[in-house]
């Protein structure tokens, strides 16, 4: 794992996150989350920085981490896309579309593209059930996806197409 | 109310509330088979995730099984721990362990010690009825502990012991579903991780993923090496605990045994670290009267209370953890090192060889040991003091793999000089007996009176925090004594605090002190067997001529010949080291 030093900003970010839930132990799962929306992702340097905050073992953070489809510790591209595993999702062909994009983006489920725009990963049931097998990108949600509607979402944003325009937190 | 009234296998049984069925049962003489269930009686020491659910029972009226460890028993309850549903579930459930683990038994360093393999014999399990995928997981070797994941069976017991007793924080459960394992941080490996190698995980694991390095092959090499003198030395603990290993009752003291074993072996000299131990006490005694003179005399600079700094892991566990409290505990190193720094040094010039010649082997109850004689600071020029630490089980299965019968072995008695050992020697191996010894030598050395009795029983006992004033002659001496880390964290944080009203502190990393050791034979979750260990310990020393290191005739003898004073410049080079931060 590549060592990174975390800027002022982001220690300073983390300290109060954990601050403002009391640096209390009980607290891990919320402070995750709100550390993971302000800075991204969950990279080692910023999971024992919230271990010494809140005064436990980085051992138990990180096995909340890894226990957790939510949390990663890998940066998510400009786009991150969600495939959803839930029941009705996987009945309908969901694991189809998975590989599709698997082999479209040549990234595996958990990863980023090397240019950074794209990362790839699954989820259990976004509560849209009627519209299986059901994708999201960024914020915005796919219903019906077809394999072969994989091509054209991903050309979408990589024209940078305006109206798709969608960050990340 | 109180008190309930269940039934268990159709016999009625009184029992408190808040007892559990397992609890119940065991009252009436009926053990209900436990695999990730273990109970330390007296030390506070518990693991019950019910997590593997073998202990499974049917209670009449409720649609589920209950997993007997973690369920309490409610009044009237109606407990059946052998019908056929609750049979065939734990042999299911057993079944479904087994076809998740490798079936390498036969050359497994846990076989025969496996409690895995007890409980699918004790279960009659003749086949596995389910095929699946299989958990692999690399390796993880460190300087004293190896790491077989493929064989965990995820009991957490050395994640509990590992964070609850010894607040260590090394080991947790990470990822999710098949996937699990139970790991350091980032999953990287022990000897990058703040492991003190205390080795408690290694001593409750009831498989072989978690097992010591093993040297006794570098062991059997060096003794049949004819270039070299090969000498060993062991420690009190062992001879508490090594007849365990060759069907003895727990708590027989095996010390002339385990000589002849040694010897038998081929060692050259048969030696005692007890006599390291009286060193030990000769230094950090005389470094304690110091302090306490210094502090006497109003000496702003001195550093009370001072802690014994005999066991490796608590002296990693400071360094990791407390690096700014590094100049407290005691610069004396521990008997192990005394010992290995003498006998190549005084030992190797009196047999005139050099020390490249002279392999030192130590018997420990310990795996922290293993890493304690590799550390850097105990060698010249590359060569270590200690060459090879044994545990108490490797030392036993060199016995057994040499065709030696130790049972009917006859006493023998160590070599001279680093083989003379007192009392106050033989009771390091226990909670309470490193300061218990230098107290013995402490106040005849400050009061210049003798003792009137050299036992101080306010000093023993299983409690993981214990305290107690002796009378230095008017001078009031605070002895603190903690064993098993979490316990020493609470003093040390009182120190830290400002708050510790103690003089002196002795520290032991494991449960019971040496006689729990990481190394010594599987106690499977007994804890009487430790108890048994240290009456074995105090019983030598009652049966020992003398009783005081200062009184030791080889160690009066070392310091004039060789070492001079304790703390003098050669004391110093030999038997004292540094610590290290090891947090930054």
């Amino acid at each position: 794992m590549p060592k990174i030093k975390l800027s002022e900003p982001a220690v300073e970010t983390i300290k109060e996150v954990c601050k403002s839930f009391g640096n209390k132990e009980g607290e891990l799962i919320n402070v995750l989350h709100q550390v993971q929306n302000k800075l991204g992702y969950l990279p080692a340097e910023v999971q024992e920085l919230v271990a010494l905050e809140l005064n436990m073992s980085v051992a138990k953070v990180y096995g909340v981490v890894t226990f957790y489809s939510y949390f990663t510790m890998l940066p998510k591209g400009e786009y991150p896309i969600s495939i959803c595993m839930g029941t009705a999702c996987y009945v309908r062909g969901a694991e189809q579309v998975l590989s599709e994009f698997r082999r479209q983006l040549k990234v595996d489920v958990g990863q980023t593209t090397p240019d950074g725009k794209f990362s790839l990963s699954c989820l259990r049931c976004v509560g849209a059930c009627g519209l299986a097998p059901v994708i999201m990108v960024g914020e915005k949600v796919y219903g019906r996806v077809s394999p072969q509607q994989v091509k054209q979402i991903i050309a979408e944003y990589q024209e940078g197409c305006p109206t798709h325009s969608v960050k990340t937190a | 109310m109180d008190i309930i009234n269940v039934t268990v296998d159709n016999k009625p049984v009184v029992v408190r509330k808040g007892t559990t069925i397992l609890e119940a049962a065991k009252s009436i003489g009926i053990k209900i088979p436990t695999l990730c269930h273990m109970k330390l009686d007296d030390l506070n020491i518990e693991n019950k995730p019910g997590g593997c659910r073998i202990c499974v029972v049917e209670v009449k009226g409720r649609r589920n099984l209950a997993p007997a460890c973690c369920t309490e028993a409610t009044d009237g309850m109606e407990i059946s721990t052998h019908s056929i549903r609750a049979i065939n579930a734990r042999r299911t459930v057993m079944e479904l362990i087994l076809s998740d683990h490798p079936s390498d038994c036969l050359v497994c360093a846990k076989s025969g010690n496996c409690e895995l393999q007890d409980m699918a014999h004790r279960l009659g399990i003749r086949e596995i009825h389910y095929k699946g995928e299989q958990s692999t997981y690399r390796e993880d070797t460190s300087p004293a502990i190896i790491r077989e994941l493929n064989k965990c069976i995820l009991c957490r017991r050395c994640e509990m012991m590992c964070n609850e007793v010894q607040t260590v924080g090394v080991l947790s459960a990470v990822n999710r579903g098949f996937t699990s394992v139970v790991a350091p941080a980032f999953e990287m490996n022990l000897d990058h991780s703040v492991c003190t190698y205390c080795g408690q995980c290694v001593a409750v694991c009831p498989t072989g993923a978690l097992t010591e390095v093993d040297h006794t092959g570098a062991v059997v090499r060096a003794l049949a090496d004819p270039t070299k003198t090969v000498i060993v030395q062991t420690a009190p603990a062992v001879r508490a605990a090594l007849g365990e290993e060759f069907e003895m009752e727990p708590g027989t003291l095996v010390t002339g045994k385990l000589v002849a074993a040694l010897r038998r072996l081929g060692f050259d000299y048969v030696f005692d670290t007890d006599f390291g131990a009286d060193l030990t006490i000769m230094e950090e005694g005389t470094e304690l009267l110091n302090r306490l003179s210094r502090h006497i005399q109003g000496d702003p600079t001195v550093k009370l209370p001072i802690l014994t700094s005999c066991c490796p892991a608590w002296v990693k566990f400071f360094e990791h953890q407390f690096p700014d409290m590094k100049e407290i505990p005691s610069t004396a190193r521990s008997p192990q090192q005394m010992f290995g720094s003498i006998a190549k040094s005084y030992f190797a010039q009196k047999l005139g060889i050099r020390r490249e010649d002279l392999v030192v082997v130590s018997i420990m109850p310990c795996v922290a040991k293993k890493y304690e004689c590799g550390r850097d600071e105990f060698a010249v020029n590359g060569n270590p003091d200690v060459d090879y630490a044994l545990t108490t089980r490797e030392l036993a299965a060199l016995v057994k793999v040499s065709n030696i019968q130790f049972r009917l072995l006859p006493n023998e008695d160590f070599d001279h000089p680093l083989g003379e050992s007192t009392g106050a020697g033989v009771i390091f191996g226990t909670t309470g007996g490193v300061i218990e010894a230098a107290v013995r030598t402490a106040y005849e050395l400050f009061t210049g009176k003798e003792l009137p009795r050299v036992e101080f029983t306010e000093l023993r006992g299983m409690e993981g925090l214990r305290s107690a004033t002796i009378d230095f002659n008017g001078m009031p001496i605070n002895i603190g004594i903690a064993h098993g880390l979490g316990n020493a964290r609470k003093l040390l944080e009182e120190i830290r605090s400002g708050k510790s009203q103690f003089h002196a502190i002795e520290i032991m990393s494991c449960p019971g002190g040496c006689i729990g050791g990481g190394g010594q034979p599987y106690h499977h979750g007994n804890a009487d067997v430790i108890k048994k260990r240290q009456m074995a310990l105090y019983r030598e020393d009652t049966n020992k001529t003398i009783r005081k290191s200062h009184e030791n005739p080889y160690i009066i003898k070392l310091y004039e010949e060789f070492l001079g004073q304790p703390m003098s410049e050669k004391a110093h080079h030999l038997l004292h080291t540094v610590y290290f931060d090891r947090a930054h």
